[in-house]
């Protein structure tokens, strides 16, 4: 049995059909359906959130392998279990994904005005897909959950988005379910080679060189879409925009980190030759995604557009990270993951509370707000500046680790990267002073209200997260440092155990 | 001669006959009696075929084994499903004859046979019994000009086709001295010593069953006669025979054949390439929902496909877990399509499926879920289908195969989401009328089954892998 004494996991993924299933007996007109439906996603998501925290207090620091692990036979005779576990890489991204939830909730709760249950109901399945696709130590059963995700976002995006929504969320699923099907072949390639689908195996299976270049391109077309890496991230743009605000805080803080998190779960770990060989073509891709889109987040004058051009960006210093391939950088990636989780989330949330009001995300409709929203004004300086990497906020500490790692490469790679952070406070603090500072110049600006209780709930938590990560890291660090150590150490090993053959091999 | 292997039948085609007497007899409109005995009788063939005995009969004419049942109880389950959708529909569409779940009941007579012959005569005999209670079936809304020129055009080109397969039978006859499947596979152990007159018969062969499977390129027929005929006999030409069809074209490939593998094989996998593309990619432009599920069951008969063209035990699992999963989620599909009624008028656009979320959000939500299936998402049943027969595939490296199959997936995922867009995301058209309990029934039950099928896969799995091993021994 796992530490906590009952299928922990299990329980934090599936709790929210439960919410589903109450939510849909709900009977009686639309204001009352829709009452009881967002208490009830509400409660659910709360205790989802309070059973996840078990996690984190039970979670042993000090040991790298999976942890809270349970199985039940599933397809036993063809090797296939339901198998769960989280190990230093992905506990943190379940809680990650249980404390979103609820705030997304609480974010929508006037925000979605029609078909409140539906949407509800959707962002339960979200939910119960999110963490399942962490938590899963099966490849099938990860990719069930990997592809779930898909359905409610589609929905979410597409019944309540904006007025191009149907074309972002057909662009969304289909950008992101054809890489996920090559996926698939690469999955049952591993299946058929290795003979298991547990990932504990898979990871310390040895797959032969021939086949790892292929393998690796095949989860790259599924998880550089997902992350998005430039040039095949035109969707995210796209989906950001049209996406209601719970959707956008839910597509930056969570389902970008799936793409990054399957590299590190199966790239880089089972495909050890292949990511030494084709690192320069990432570090290639990241370097222009860092670059390039931060100028073009300069040129934004949609608010939600900017924001979602700075995420390539950071996603493009995630993926710089992982395949360096050190301790550094690994842990820099994973803690970047975790603070654009938080950072871009809010900033989202930003641009939700403002569009609220005035229903406009047009960068030149707004000026001088900190007049009426000091408050407001308060929380997105500090989320701005986290996004810039300030020293003391949550966005620092990833950068600066990813940089360290890839100066350990190629100082040009530092380099390259480290102009991310330049452009990046250069987007940022002008969107802020054009959003922020100035003065009123419009009339319905000057009646414009500052915060109210709902929304303060909604900020404090992240406000209390973006600082608690940028002064004192290592309660998150902490988590990963055995199994990132433990990663890296293995892929070291399979490469030099290559390296020896090759030398003995040829004169 | 030992008949008991063939009670199911036996039973089935006396039941059949008398229903007839009953209607004949019967002065007051019997359909909804003779549809509920038919009903009936499907069940009592059921509980037949499980306990009828295995092995062989009528001198190898006929097998009874794990193939065949699995099959067997997959037609039924099919065909039964059928007559209930139809109740309703030929209720409102002056179709409420008791010829029609006659009809129905002859052609799973035919099935059934061919699932158990391991003969070409009996092969031949099965797939005619089938095809005419069909011809007839296509066209049974006689008063009706899109009805009659449904079944004309599937009776001519099912003649040709027909016609085609019984020269090969004949070819393959002449050139190695048997029908019976298991003399046929003797006589072509070797390979290279198998005549070119035996191939061109087996090509002849190939290509009236794929006609019946409306694999390309003998599919010319699909899109016009399912969109002509009926909307419960499409229901069921959608589904029953399919499976029957596939079912004859694995045992004859493997079995008599089984040896020629690499003959076969190349003509299997243009088959199934061919099916795919054209499944995927002629489907987007439709407007009527009818012909775009004639488009959808040739792509999806192309993945089917790929497990055969994978040629080993299993592919043919691949293939009969596809088509299980595939027969529940059409016949789903089709009792939400049968639904779409306006003011007693049948309407058949996808675009007046608008709005579908708002005025009937539960018919809304189960045509989104047998949607999201087809396209083979997770956790929905038609992704466990699609991932048996890539598996297949991978396992021999038909890397090509697999891969064009996974991106049309992609290209046919286009047009199944853009039903649920549809229903979702536009504004509402006007509600269509209330629904009947039976179509409500076989949606929500295939409906259901359809998502918690991902919950208990290893029976049929187990089912369809004991079935596919018989075919190889």
């Amino acid at each position: 049995m796992n530490a906590a004494g009952f299928p922990l996991l299990s329980l934090v993924t599936w709790l929210p059909l439960v919410g589903v299933l109450v939510i849909m007996s709900v009977r009686g007109d639309e204001a009352t359906v829709a009452a009881n439906a967002r208490w009830t996603a509400l409660w659910t998501t709360l205790i989802v959130f309070v059973l996840s925290l078990v996690l984190w207090v039970k979670f042993d620091k000090a040991d790298g392998g999976f942890q809270f692990v349970e199985t039940a036979a599933w397809l036993p005779q063809w090797g296939i279990n339901y198998k769960m576990g989280v190990d230093g890489i992905s506990v943190l991204f379940v809680l990650l994904s249980t404390a979103l939830t609820p705030i997304c909730i609480l974010a929508s709760w006037e925000a979605i005005g029609t078909r409140v249950r539906e949407f509800m109901i959707s962002f339960l399945i979200l939910e119960t897909m999110m963490v399942g696709m962490f938590a899963a130590l099966d490849a099938i059963v990860f990719y069930m959950f990997f592809e779930g995700v898909l359905i409610p976002m589609y929905l979410i995006i597409g019944v309540w988005g904006g007025p191009r929504r149907v074309y972002a969320a057909i662009k969304f699923f289909l950008y992101t379910l054809a890489g996920s099907v090559l996926m698939l072949l690469a999955l049952l390639a591993i299946w058929y080679q290795v003979g298991s689908t547990d990932l504990v195996t898979l990871l310390h299976a040895n797959i032969p060189a021939s086949m790892q270049t292929w393998l690796f391109f095949a989860f790259f077309a599924s998880f550089a879409v997902k992350v998005p890496m430039w040039p095949v991230h035109t969707w995210l743009p796209d989906a950001h925009v049209e996406a209601p605000t719970a959707g956008s805080v839910i597509l930056a803080g969570v389902l970008l980190k799936m793409g990054a998190y399957g590299f590190l779960r199966f790239s880089v770990p089972m495909l050890p030759l292949a990511t030494a060989n084709y690192a320069p073509f990432i570090y290639t891709l990241s370097v222009v995604a860092v670059i390039y889109t931060s100028l073009v987040a300069l040129a934004q004058t949609d608010m939600k557009k900017l924001i979602a051009y700075s995420s390539v960006a950071h996603m493009g210093v995630v993926t710089i990270g992982i395949f360096t391939v050190n301790v550094q950088g690994v842990s820099g990636a994973l803690f970047q993951m975790l603070s654009h989780g938080v950072v871009s989330a809010a900033l989202f949330l930003c641009v939700g509370v403002v569009y609220d009001r005035i229903h406009s995300r047009e960068i030149a409709r707004y000026g001088g707000l900190a007049d009426r929203m000091p408050i407001y004004a308060f929380a997105f300086m500090l989320f701005s500046m986290a996004s810039c990497g300030l020293p003391g906020t949550a966005g620092f500490v990833g950068e600066f680790l990813v940089l360290v790692g890839a100066f350990k490469v190629n100082f040009w790679l530092a380099l390259l990267g480290s102009l991310g952070m330049i452009l990046g406070a250069a987007y940022m603090l002008y969107l802020y002073r054009r959003v922020i500072f100035g003065k009123i110049t419009r009339d319905d600006l000057k009646g414009i209200l500052d915060l109210s209780g709902r929304e303060i709930a909604v900020f404090a938590p992240l406000v209390v997260l973006a600082l608690w990560m940028g002064v004192y890291p290592s309660s998150f660090t902490g988590f990963f440092d055995a199994a990132v150590n433990a990663m890296v150490d293995h892929n070291h090993a399979a490469l030099m155990g290559t390296t020896t053959i090759a030398g003995v091999l040829t004169p | 001669m030992n008949w008991t292997t063939a009670l199911p039948e036996l039973v089935l085609a006396c039941c059949g006959m008398g229903i007839l007497i009953f209607g004949v007899l019967n002065k007051r409109d019997t359909f909804l009696a003779s549809s509920m005995l038919t009903v009936g009788a499907f069940l009592l063939a059921g509980l037949l075929v499980l306990m009828a005995p295995m092995g062989v009969g009528f001198n190898g004419q006929f097998t009874n084994d794990a193939f065949s049942l699995f099959v067997k109880l997959l037609i039924l389950a099919a065909a039964a499903l059928s007559v209930v959708v139809s109740l309703d529909y030929n209720e409102h569409t002056n179709l409420k004859r008791f010829e029609f779940p006659v009809l129905i009941l002859y052609a799973t007579t035919g099935m059934l046979l061919m699932a158990s012959s391991t003969n070409m005569m009996t092969m031949y005999v099965g797939v005619e019994l089938m095809s005419l209670s069909i011809y007839v079936l296509a066209a049974f809304a006689r008063d009706e000009l899109r009805s009659s020129e449904a079944g004309l055009k599937y009776f001519v080109l099912g003649a040709l086709a027909s016609g085609l397969m019984l020269y090969g039978v004949s070819l393959a006859y002449g050139f190695s001295g048997s029908m019976d499947f298991l003399k046929l596979a003797a006589a072509l152990s070797d390979p290279a010593k198998a005549s070119p007159g035996l191939i061109v018969g087996l090509v002849f062969i190939v290509a009236g069953l794929a006609f019946k499977i409306s694999a390309v390129p003998f599919h010319m027929w699909t899109p016009d006669v399912y969109e002509g005929a009926p909307t419960p006999v499409t229901a069921f030409m959608a589904t029953a025979p399919k499976v029957a069809a596939m079912a004859l074209l694995l045992r004859v490939m493997a079995t008599p054949f089984g040896h020629l593998l690499a003959q076969w094989q190349q003509l299997i996998v243009l088959v199934s390439v061919a099916s795919m593309l054209l499944g995927a990619f002629a489907a987007i432009a439709q407007k009527n929902i009818k012909r775009l599920m004639a488009y959808s069951s040739i792509g999806h008969i192309g993945y089917a496909l790929i497990g055969l063209a994978a040629g080993t035990p299993n592919g043919v699992r691949g293939v009969l877990f596809y088509l299980f999963t595939y027969v529940f989620m059409n016949i789903g599909t089709f009792a939400c399509i049968i639904a779409m009624r306006r003011k007693g008028r049948a309407v058949e656009g996808i675009a007046d499926l608008a709005g579908l979320s708002r005025t009937d959000p539960m018919m809304a939500f189960w045509l989104a879920v047998f949607m999201f299936s087809m396209a083979g998402i997770p956790p929905f049943g038609g992704f466990l289908g699609k991932y048996f027969v890539f598996t297949a595939a991978v396992q021999q490296g038909m890397w090509t195969l697999a891969v064009i199959g996974v991106l049309t997936s992609v290209v046919g995922a286009f047009y199944y989401i853009r039903i649920i867009k549809v229903m979702y995301f536009d504004t509402p058209a006007e509600a269509f009328d209330v629904r009947p309990g039976s179509l409500s029934f076989v949606a929500a039950a295939s409906g259901l089954f359809t998502t918690l099928f991902f919950f208990f896969p290893a029976p049929v799995v187990a089912a369809a892998e004991a079935a596919a091993k018989v075919l190889f021994h």
